[in-house]
């Protein structure tokens, strides 16, 4: 855990402490979920570092109005979400305009999915999924989750995660990366389209999974 | 309207309500194709799957 944080945690909240401050283990697991959620968005480990740590502080301010631990976390987190909006919309005012994402998405090739008269291969037809709601709560499809993002092309990756993680809108995403609406909508449906087939193959049709 | 033009209007739908002109050819579609009825389905899947992700990073069930 570290210590300025800890620190200012303890300090500023010293009056009537929230049992839950008083969990290290509780404060150091919730950092490290934070730092490795801010760090996939931002791409930078310091600027990652730096929105957790505003988030802790000022959520913690109000730590007391929450009862449970999940109520805490999705506070923080939704506070972190606001920071790392924040910081985006910061940086493309540093950042040359488009140097961040100019990925060429038109190009891609789609023919390993669609036949020349552009409909579904047979064994790419998407398929029904059995219970999607079920896979919510199982831990091991999170895992399958978070490896499909992680086969994303980064850049792919990252609108998505605004998109569906940050909740940005279309037009804030495209201030934020510099690029065009329609830009956005055929990366969005490239970032779709591969992480549906990743979520089919690697956990609603994979047998070994079923057996 | 091919299966590839269908996925694109089912990702959009995400982002914009669909005009008239795009969401009947796009129904008609869907009525007789399997795969883009799956895929449409998975599009409001995957955003709650997404959305539950972010509101809960506890996937380890520790809260
Ligand atoms: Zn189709």
């Amino acid at each position: 855990m570290n210590k300025k944080l800890l620190s200012s945690v303890h300090g500023e909240a010293a009056p009537d402490k929230h049992p839950i401050l008083t969990d290290p283990v509780f404060l150091t697991d919730l950092r490290k979920q934070m730092l490795k959620f801010a760090t996939l968005q931002l791409s930078d480990g310091h600027l990652a570092e730096d929105a957790v740590q505003e988030a802790l502080i000022g959520a913690l301010k109000n730590a007391n109005s929450f009862g449970g631990r999940a109520a805490l976390k999705t506070w923080v987190f939704a506070i972190l979400k606001n920071k790392i909006a924040d910081v985006l919309r910061q940086k493309q005012r540093m950042v040359n305009v488009g140097s961040l994402l100019r990925e060429d998405a038109e190009d891609e090739d789609f023919s390993a999915l669609f036949d020349q008269k552009q409909f579904w291969h047979a064994d790419e037809r998407p398929s029904a999924w059995a219970n999607p709601e079920a896979a919510l709560h199982e831990g091991q499809f999170w895992h399958v989750f978070e490896a499909c993002l992680d086969n994303l092309p980064e850049k792919q990756g990252r609108v998505f995660m605004m998109r569906e993680f940050i909740e940005l809108d279309s037009s804030e995403i495209c201030v934020a990366v510099g690029i065009t609406v329609s830009n956005l909508n055929v990366m969005l449906h490239r970032a779709r389209i591969r992480l549906r087939e990743c979520l089919e193959n690697k956990w609603f049709l994979n047998e070994e999974r079923a057996s | 309207m091919n299966c590839r033009e269908a996925t694109r209007l089912m990702s959009e739908q995400q982002e914009r309500e669909l005009v008239l002109r795009e969401r009947l050819p796009l129904k008609l579609h869907v009525m007789m194709c399997t795969g883009c009825r799956n895929f449409g389905q998975q599009m409001h899947t995957i955003r709650q799957i997404a959305r539950t992700y972010a509101k809960n990073e506890d996937k380890d069930g520790s809260a």
